[in-house]
């Protein structure tokens, strides 16, 4: 067997916990080519110029086939294998100008209409209050689980008023979306007994999950309700309506997209803060620092560590390399947020890091449709652990991790702690 | 003591106790000041200029000032350092003795200077005939004191705005009145707005644009005469094809002028696209020999660029003043081989009817031009223009998150046309004639100007005449 | 309080609408206006937009007061 890649390497699971210094090595290599065809690219320049490159495709349905590998192939030298391939194109998936125009009718919805955009915004009270009731319900304990207690409640609990998405149902969704992470692999443990077993449960998790969309949206079809997706059904606006399995991929992406993330970014600011007690201490004196410092805190720790579902359309050239028609493509951008190259001392948590223009969210046509909700969550969670939380103490350093590399977080969080201020 | 020391020593004697003097407080002027105490300029700064008030920013003067939403004086520039100068604010500088290095004021006032920054900008073109210019109604745009004036005349809610001129400002202004839903006409005396800064097949589009939003957009004539009433009040204008229209409001959108004429008998390269300066901002003087006390920024310079066969562009465009203004602050308090370039690739945004229209690249270096991305008829569109088989410039239409990948293409000099979009293909994509007016015609108000080879610019070719 | 957008840069995100709706507008999908002499209660909002922005665009006042309106 031909010794791992740097991106191989990265991608296993021992190395969760501290994927860089592979980053580091790949970085040598700006666009690498893995034997399994796909070009994996890790530096900031040629990621922020892929991201504007027209050449370049995010729909899956241009890539060439993707058909689950045969059992005898090399380990890590097969194509990934995909889970969802039932669901039709969401706007993570798909190019303008569909993309463009279906991502146009989501923003009026969930940002609200062009001149009073502030739907958003307006959700601070209520994030202010689910924050306080989180912490208020630690009071009298000394050990901690933040991302069961604390970062996980927080975005799911407002994902799902945002969409319309009952409350009650998500131990199944939750559920299912665990089942299909903890499947997905990119790495060369894919090729494990292990792994194979859990796929089938993922796909059936994955279809379970959309059935549960398709459903839901069948009955506000019926019976108007409150949330984004129930005026989504009924919207007959300017730019028409979607159609139902449209809609239904786009919002399986919102409700999957619309706290995974979130709730890997809480966990690890939590963590990474902890770590540094100067920069902890930095920010319990000027609380004011919260709004850069969740940005170094997104680009320190990339809550999406790399996307997979891009591809070339035509030949590019770009950093001494010929990236050839059809080949898949990976941004990681949890490696070019570290590009020394880009960022001065990348390894350093600087919360005042000038001129600090991460790519925590991507760039370009699919910057993150989430961003300012994001954003807004993990300012005012972080802020108010800082401020209320006593004395907090990492138990185990590192903690344990989730499975998949993508969205990169960790399963746990132990804290021990000796109380809950007002 | 080598050589080498004394000209180390020179520079930071030169930095601790030198003086500078920027004529013009604009943009230019302002960004210049805190980049020369960026880098370590210590000594004394004095910043001249001849409105009353302190640097603001000229651009939203045409958009949220005029629609209403924010009153003119709400534009002033914010600050990123402490800039410890003198300022000379509302006097005109009106004199320049190179021999004397001293900058002459109209209160009669010498400033002495051992470096100075020239960055006085341009000004509106004025209406030619002057009897008509002064008459009530009658606007230029171009202050903040102007754009005062023109909003509270559209807060009136006039019948009928006319607007002569289709360039770039006009073309906003316009927008503005219809936004406000008041009856506008645009006369242009090319075959279509835009066409000097983005030819004509983009100048049809902009045209229907106008049209669809209700402009009474009227091109291939001009303003022959303004009639007032016995209050001298403008009420009509004459048309060069024989009409007339009744209008009460009037903006002159015709172009700028540079401010040059304080230079004359200074002897250097000034003329009516500006000051002709190096790539580092130094002025050449009119034998077109650098000088290496007097430096050029912003609206008022024009230098060679590389990517245009090294033609002197003068560039009106507001990141031209910021990076301009850097690159000449950087240069005025070092030595060679510390010189830096200003290889800034030209660009350039306006917002009118509903659209973001920006550019990258010099459009009018291009004689033809492809569409790229997008579609025309939902006016949200990717073009690029080309020239002997390189591209050098772009277009976008409300799709300015592509533009950095074109700019990256013109800065290569890669080939035109400029390899297939994977999607969302136009529905024809092949080059054809970017349609730019000839030389000489007196129509276009184009905001990059190639304004030739020499530094003295005894042949201004694309002056526009008049109106 | 003062802020430039630098619109070369700016590619129409919105970030900053979302966040601070009062200060920052788009007129259509892409074009962005914004009030550049915000008033100072929306200093935070102004600074979470500015924060936000992906390409860095909205460039806030350094100075307070003091010394930007120095004269002759
Ligand atoms: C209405 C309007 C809209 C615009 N929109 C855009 C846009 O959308 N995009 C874009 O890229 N650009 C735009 N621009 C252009 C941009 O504003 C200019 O490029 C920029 O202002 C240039 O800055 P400057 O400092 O070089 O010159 P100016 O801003 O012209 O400043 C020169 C200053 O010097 C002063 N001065 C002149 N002569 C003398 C003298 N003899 N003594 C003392 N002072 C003197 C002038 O009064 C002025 O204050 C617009 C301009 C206007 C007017
Ligand atoms: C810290 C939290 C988050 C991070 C780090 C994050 C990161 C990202 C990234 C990197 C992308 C680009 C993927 C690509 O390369 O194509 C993306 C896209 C997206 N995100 Fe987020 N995200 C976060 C939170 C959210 C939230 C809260 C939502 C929804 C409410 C959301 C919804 C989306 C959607 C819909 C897209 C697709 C956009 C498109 O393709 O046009 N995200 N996100
Ligand atoms: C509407 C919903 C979705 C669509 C259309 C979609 C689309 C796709 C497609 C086409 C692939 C295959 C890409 C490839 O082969 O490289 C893929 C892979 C993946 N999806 Fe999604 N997806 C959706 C929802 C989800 C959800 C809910 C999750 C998380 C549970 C998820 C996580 C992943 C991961 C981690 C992979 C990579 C692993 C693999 O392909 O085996 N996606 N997605
Ligand atoms: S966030 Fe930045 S890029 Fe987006 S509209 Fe605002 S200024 Fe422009």
């Amino acid at each position: 067997m031909a010794e791992e890649t740097p991106w191989q390497q990265a991608l296993r699971y021992a190395n969760r916990a501290n994927p860089y210094p592979f980053y580091t090595e790949l970085r040598k290599t700006p666009v690498a080519r893995q034997p399994d065809g796909t070009y994996v690219v890790s530096t900031y320049r040629e990621i922020v110029t892929l991201l504007h490159d027209p050449r370049v495709s995010s729909d899956v349905r241009k890539l060439p086939s993707r058909a689950p590998a045969p059992a005898a192939a090399e380990p890590g030298a097969e194509p990934i294998t995909e889970a969802v391939i039932e669901l039709e194109p969401n706007i993570i998936t798909c190019d303008p100008p569909e993309h463009d125009h279906d991502r146009r009718m989501m923003t009026r919805h969930f940002f609200g209409p062009a001149d009073a955009p502030h739907q958003i915004s307006d959700l601070e009270p209520d994030i202010r209050r689910i924050v306080a009731g989180l912490l208020d319900g630690m009071r009298g304990k000394t050990r901690i689980d933040v991302v069961d207690e604390f970062a996980y409640p927080l975005p799911v609990t407002l994902i799902c008023k945002i969409l319309g998405v009952p409350l009650e149902d998500e131990p199944r969704f939750h559920a299912w979306i665990e089942t299909a992470l903890d499947a997905l692999d990119f790495g060369p443990e894919a090729a494990s007994e292990e792994m194979r077993s859990r796929l089938a449960g993922a796909r059936r998790s994955v279809k379970e999950l959309a059935q549960f969309m398709a459903g839901l949206l069948e009955q506000y079809a019926e019976r108007p309700g409150p949330g984004m997706l129930s005026a989504m059904v009924h919207d007959g606006g300017p730019d028409g309506r979607m159609s139902k399995g449209v809609l239904a991929s786009n919002a399986v992406l919102l409700l999957f997209a619309g706290h995974e993330t979130t709730v890997n970014l809480i966990a690890h600011s939590v963590l990474t803060l902890l770590r540094h007690p100067e920069a902890l201490e930095e920010l319990r004196r000027r609380p004011e620092l919260i709004v850069p410092a969740v940005e170094e805190l997104l680009r320190f720790e990339s809550s999406v560590q790399f996307w997979h579902t891009r591809s070339a359309v035509e030949d590019i050239d770009i950093a001494g390399t010929t990236i050839p028609a059809g080949s898949p493509i990976f941004l990681v951008y949890g490696s070019a947020n570290r590009d020394p190259q880009r960022f001065e001392n990348p390894d350093q948590l600087d919360l005042q890091r000038p001129d600090n223009q991460h790519l925590g969210f991507s760039q370009g046509i699919h910057y993150c449709f989430g961003a300012p909700l994001a954003r807004l969550e993990v300012q005012v969670a972080v802020d108010e652990f800082v401020r209320r939380v006593e004395n907090p103490r990492l138990v185990t350093d590192p903690p344990p991790y989730r499975h998949n590399q993508i969205f990169r977080g960790p399963r746990h969080v132990l804290v021990d702690i000796d109380g809950i201020r007002d | 003591m080598t050589l080498v020391a004394t000209l180390a020593e020179l520079v930071s004697d030169f930095r601790a106790n030198g003086r500078i003097v920027i004529v013009g407080a604009s943009l230019a002027g302002l960004r210049a000041a805190e980049a020369l105490r960026e880098e370590g300029f210590s000594g004394s700064l004095t910043i001249i200029g001849d409105e009353p008030y302190e640097p603001y920013d000229r651009p939203p003067l045409s958009k949220q000032v005029l629609k209403g939403w924010m009153p003119a004086e709400h534009t002033l520039l914010p600050r990123f350092r402490e800039v410890d100068a003198q300022w000379r604010l509302g006097v005109a500088a009106t004199g320049l003795d190179r021999v004397a290095r001293q900058v002459r004021l109209a209160d009669g006032d010498q400033i002495p200077y051992h470096r100075l920054l020239i960055a006085t900008g341009t000004r509106a073109r004025p209406w030619p005939n002057p009897a008509e210019a002064a008459l009530e109604g009658v606007f230029a745009l171009r202050s903040r004191d102007d754009a005062a004036r023109l909003q509270q005349a559209l807060a009136t809610r006039p019948s009928r705005v006319l607007v002569i001129g289709g360039g770039f400002i006009g073309s906003e202004v316009a927008s503005v009145c219809r936004e406000l839903d008041i009856p506008v006409t645009l006369t242009e005396r090319g075959p279509a707005p835009l066409v000097g800064a983005l030819g004509g097949v983009i100048g049809e589009i902009a045209a229907q644009m106008q049209r669809d939003h209700g402009v009474d957009l009227r091109c291939g004539v001009s303003v022959s005469s303004l009639e007032g009433d016995a209050a001298g009040h403008v009420r009509r204008a004459r048309l060069s094809d024989g009409t007339t229209i009744e209008v009460d409001v009037v903006l002159a959108a015709l172009g700028s002028i540079r401010n040059v004429e304080w230079l004359q008998g200074s002897g250097l390269a000034a003329g009516p696209w500006g000051v002709g300066c190096d790539a580092g901002g130094r002025a050449f003087d009119i034998n077109g020999v650098v000088t290496d006390s007097v430096y050029v920024a912003g609206d008022v310079a024009r230098m060679p660029h590389v990517l245009y066969e090294y033609q002197f562009l003068a560039m009106e465009h507001w990141d031209n003043a910021v990076f301009g203004a850097e690159v000449a602050a950087h240069n005025m308090v070092n030595l060679e081989p510390h010189y830096r370039p200003h290889l800034l690739l030209p660009g350039f945004w306006s917002g009118q009817f509903g659209v973001n229209i920006k550019s990258v690249g010099v459009p009018p270096f291009g004689d033809e031009i492809i569409f790229t991305q997008g579609s025309v008829k939902d006016r949200s569109f990717a073009a690029a223009y080309g020239r002997r088989g390189r591209i050098v410039a772009a277009v976008t239409f409300d799709h300015g998150k592509w533009l950095e990948y074109y700019a990256r293409l013109i800065e290569q000099s890669a080939p035109f046309p400029p390899p297939p979009p994977g999607w969302d293909r136009p529905d024809i994509m092949k080059p054809v004639p970017a349609e730019f007016p000839a030389p000489g015609v007196p129509t276009a108000i184009p905001d990059v100007v190639l304004t030739g080879h020499d530094p003295n610019e005894r042949r201004a070719e694309f002056r526009p005449r008049g109106h | 309080m003062r802020i430039v957008v630098d619109l070369n840069r700016c590619q129409g995100y919105a970030q900053c609408v979302y966040l601070a709706h009062e200060v920052f507008r788009l007129t259509g999908t892409e074009a962005l206006t914004y009030d550049p002499n915000p008033d100072d209660a929306r200093r935070l909002q102004v600074e979470r937009a500015a924060a936000a922005c992906p390409v860095q665009a909205i460039m806030i006042d350094r100075l307070d007061g003091a010394e930007r309106g120095a004269r002759s």
